[in-house]
Formats: structure tokens, sequence, C-alpha cells
């Protein structure tokens, strides 16, 4: 799946991420499952809060962290995030 | 059983909490004891809120409100209010009899993440003769409810050979409804499924073709409805890697407040199942002879102990070991190096035998107090 570049992105309603204390990581919760994500992972997925698109995300998150040439990076992991419906655009 | 201390104990991720055995269905595959119907007791409210705190400290994160049907304790919303409170991801995993509206909306309310209905087959007829109370209907619209109030809706199906060539007709029913997901959760042979298995073990060419139907259907709905496929172990050459090792992942604590590695484990024998009135979930996950019993690989038998395969799944069930060769130390007979894999090719011959009787030739047993305190007793 693709991202649509002029769309904002938007943390699924069905999932939930929360930071779990007992594992010093962020998790995604879905019934009966659960993804354990990295610190860069978590960070992407907590920009997606339905204000915007991927553009915007990666300048949001090259600015926090003051690097550049995320776009790649980000652009894989959200197309993987799409397709698991973590995330959803539209 | 030696070696283990807490730096080398994984925390538990996952309690199973079975509220009740209390139950207004009579599945014949159900997957409580047999003997449910000697074990009356049920924790307090405060019981069960105290195993919810204590778990969620050690790092449980996924709750399952089970049973017998969590939704006949009158204490169910406080439960899933204080579950939210500790930060679980709460899922009820009901057979939505009785569920109404009101109810649907305030468990929503309390924070409650998740409803997994479960439908025994895809016509009314087969599925309230399976659950032995009327009830199709009711849960088709339970299930709509469920959608209409913005739960992820996971549909359950039980799949056996009473029911396994609606196969088409069970995806087609799980998509209109909209669920989300769609578990079809091949028969394990534990508890009253054991008793029926040469009812419900389907033969290896209903499983095969019922397979081929999911697997395509899969790539059909890709995107709109996840499917889970719980593979019948009876057809694997491998076993299951159960409960992701003992005492690695999972926490079951059955209504009277025995805390077992997994729902079965209270039908082995010497594991002296600690109960959660006497100790904290602490001392029972790391301190317990029944959570160390088989952690690890020393308890390990041949050929379990010297196969490679091992680490991947721990020598398969220790339940389905200890049913059908008496041993619970043996290697899963699923495995098709177990010395005793010729007990499941027999079942599969004989439930091949049966399946070409007439229907009426031996009944099911269906999973209600009088059978459970029959069989108990005989």
């Amino acid at each position: 799946m693709t991202i649509n570049p002029n769309q904002v992105l938007k943390f699924s309603p069905l999932h939930r991420l929360q930071w779990e204390e007992a594992q010093q990581k962020h998790v995604i919760l879905y019934p009966e499952g659960m993804v354990e994500l990295n610190q860069s992972s978590a960070e992407i997925l907590k920009c997606c809060d339905g204000t915007r698109n991927l553009e915007q995300i990666v300048s949001d998150l090259e600015q926090k962290f003051a690097t550049t040439g995320l776009t790649n990076d980000i652009t894989v992991f959200l197309e993987i995030a799409l397709k698991n419906g973590w995330v959803q655009q539209g | 059983m030696a070696g283990f201390n807490k730096a080398n104990i994984t925390p538990p991720r996952w309690l199973l909490a079975e509220l009740t055995y209390a139950c207004p269905l009579q599945c014949p595959y159900c997957s409580n004891p047999l003997d449910y119907a000697q074990h009356r007791s049920e924790l307090s409210t405060e019981d069960w809120k105290r195993v919810l705190s204590q778990a969620r400290k050690l790092g449980a994160v996924q709750l399952g409100f089970s049973g017998g049907e969590p939704l006949t304790r009158t204490d169910l919303t406080e439960l899933v209010k204080h579950a939210r409170d500790l930060g679980y991801y709460s899922n009820l995993i009901t057979s939505g009899y009785g569920l109404t509206e009101t109810k649907i909306i305030e468990l929503k309310q309390a924070g409650l993440d998740h409803i997994q209905i479960s439908i025994q087959a895809s016509t009314q007829e087969l599925s309230d003769h399976l659950a032995g109370t009327e009830s199709y209907q009711h849960k088709k619209t339970v299930a709509q409810l469920v959608k209409k109030h913005g739960y992820p809706m996971v549909l359950c199906v039980v799949i056996h050979r009473k029911n396994i060539h609606q196969m088409p007709q069970i995806l087609g029913m799980a998509e209109e409804l909209g669920a989300d997901y769609l578990e079809l959760a091949n028969t394990q042979y534990y508890g009253w499924a054991h008793v029926n298995r040469d009812l419900l073990l389907p033969t290896r060419q209903q499983f095969e073709q019922a397979e081929r139907v999911a697997q395509a259907y899969k790539e059909k709905v890709a995107g709109k409805m996840k499917i889970y496929y719980v593979v019948p172990d009876f057809y694997e050459d491998r076993p299951k890697a159960c409960m992701n090792g003992w005492g690695t992942t999972f926490l079951t604590v059955a209504p009277d407040g025995v805390a077992l590695p997994c729902h079965s484990a209270r039908d082995l024998p010497g594991l002296d199942c600690p109960n959660v009135k006497d100790f904290s979930i602490e001392e029972v996950w790391y301190q317990s002879k029944a959570f160390n019993f088989f952690r690890g690989f020393d308890w390990m038998q041949e050929p379990c102990l010297s196969c490679d395969e091992k680490q991947k799944d721990f020598g398969g069930c220790r339940c389905q070991a200890y049913l059908l060769t008496g041993d619970m130390y043996a290697a899963d007979p699923v495995c098709s190096k177990s010395p005793g894999h010729m007990i499941v090719e027999q079942a599969i011959a004989r439930a091949q035998t049966v399946a070409a009787l007439p229907a009426n030739e031996k009944p099911l047993v269906f999973r209600n107090s009088k059978n459970s305190r029959m069989m108990t007793n005989n």
C-alpha cells in the first residue's frame, strides 16, 4: 500500500498506542495482540494525529531530532503501518 | 527446574481472567474442565481487582475476561473500569448471550477495548443445536451493535466436523456482519472436545478443503477483515508452541482463584497450582511449583531433549501429552517424531469411521452441570 502524500495520517481508532513501563517501550495493542515498537517507530506513530500529512511528519521529526534525510525511512515504515491497519488515511 | 530465578524468567504479558464457569450455552467442545461443576466458588470483586493490579504491575498488558460466560458476573463493568485505569487492553470473550445495547455502551464507557463474539455455525438450526440454546439471531444482532458502538469486532467460530462444510457460508456471514477479525478456531481436543472427539474431528479431506477455502478468502478480504486461522494440530507434523512456552507469557486465573500456566493445566497431576487467595501474583509467577514445573528444557525426555526444534515448540502441549499418553513429560503425540504419534493417527482413523455412521449412532455430550457431575462421578 502506498501513502497518499496529500492526505493526513491518523492512528487507527481500532488500535491503541501506549507506553509500557514494564517493557520500557511503546506498544500497539489490538484484539488479543501486541506489537512492540522501537523508539523511532513510536515517534512516527505519535505524529499520526490526523492533522499532518507525510511531508509534515517528516519535517516535524527532522526538526525535532535535528537531522535530515528521514523521508525514506519514514515512508517505508508508514507503508507497513498502513498495510497493518495501525494508521489510516482518508 | 533448577537454575531459575527472577532474572531469567520473563514477566507475564497476558492475563486470562476466567470470571465464572456459569454459562447459558452448552457447547460440546467447551475448554472448561469436565469437573467444572465441582468448582463452584468464585473470587470476589475485591480479589479480582487485586489480581488485576498485581499482574499489571509485573507487566501483563493484554487481559481477557472469559469464562464460562463473563456477562453473568454482575461486577463485570466495575472490573472493566479497574482494568482500564490500570492500562490494560481488555478483551471480552463472550457468547453474546444476554448482551444488550445498554450494556455494550456501559462497558465502552468503562473502557472495554474489544468484544469477541462466538457464533457456532452459519445457520440458525445448527448454531442453536451446538450451543444447546436458542441464540443465533440474538448473537447476530449483538455483533452489529458491537460494530455500531465503535469496538473492533471479532467473530469467533470454532470449527469441527459438524460445521466444517459451512466454511464458505461462515466466511460470508463474517463479511456481511462487518467483522474486523474472524477467528476460525479449529477445535483443540481438550476438556469436553476430548470427550466428543470421535464426533468432532474432521476427516483430513474435510480439513484440507476447508483450509483452501479459508486461505483463498483471506486474500479476497485482505485489508478489510483479518482472518486468524487456528490450525487443527492433529493434522500437523509438529506440535504447537503451546502457550508460547510454559510460564513465559500466559497466566490464567480460574473462577475459584486457582492460577494456571494454561487453562487446561488443572488436569495435570501433582502441580499444586497455587490459589491467588493464598499467594500474590508475583509469588505465583516466580516462585510457585506449578509455574516453574515445565520452564526451560530440563524436564524433557527423548526425543524432545536432543531435538533441534525444541526451542521452537517446547515439546508441544503438556496437557495434550498427558491426555493422550498418560505421561505429562512425554513428547506431544501430535509430533511425528513422538513414540506416541500412532495415538493421533488412530484417533484420526476412528473419527473417519464414525463419520461414516448414521448421525444418530452416538450423541454429542453437551457441556452442562448435569453431564459434568455425571462424568466426574464415574
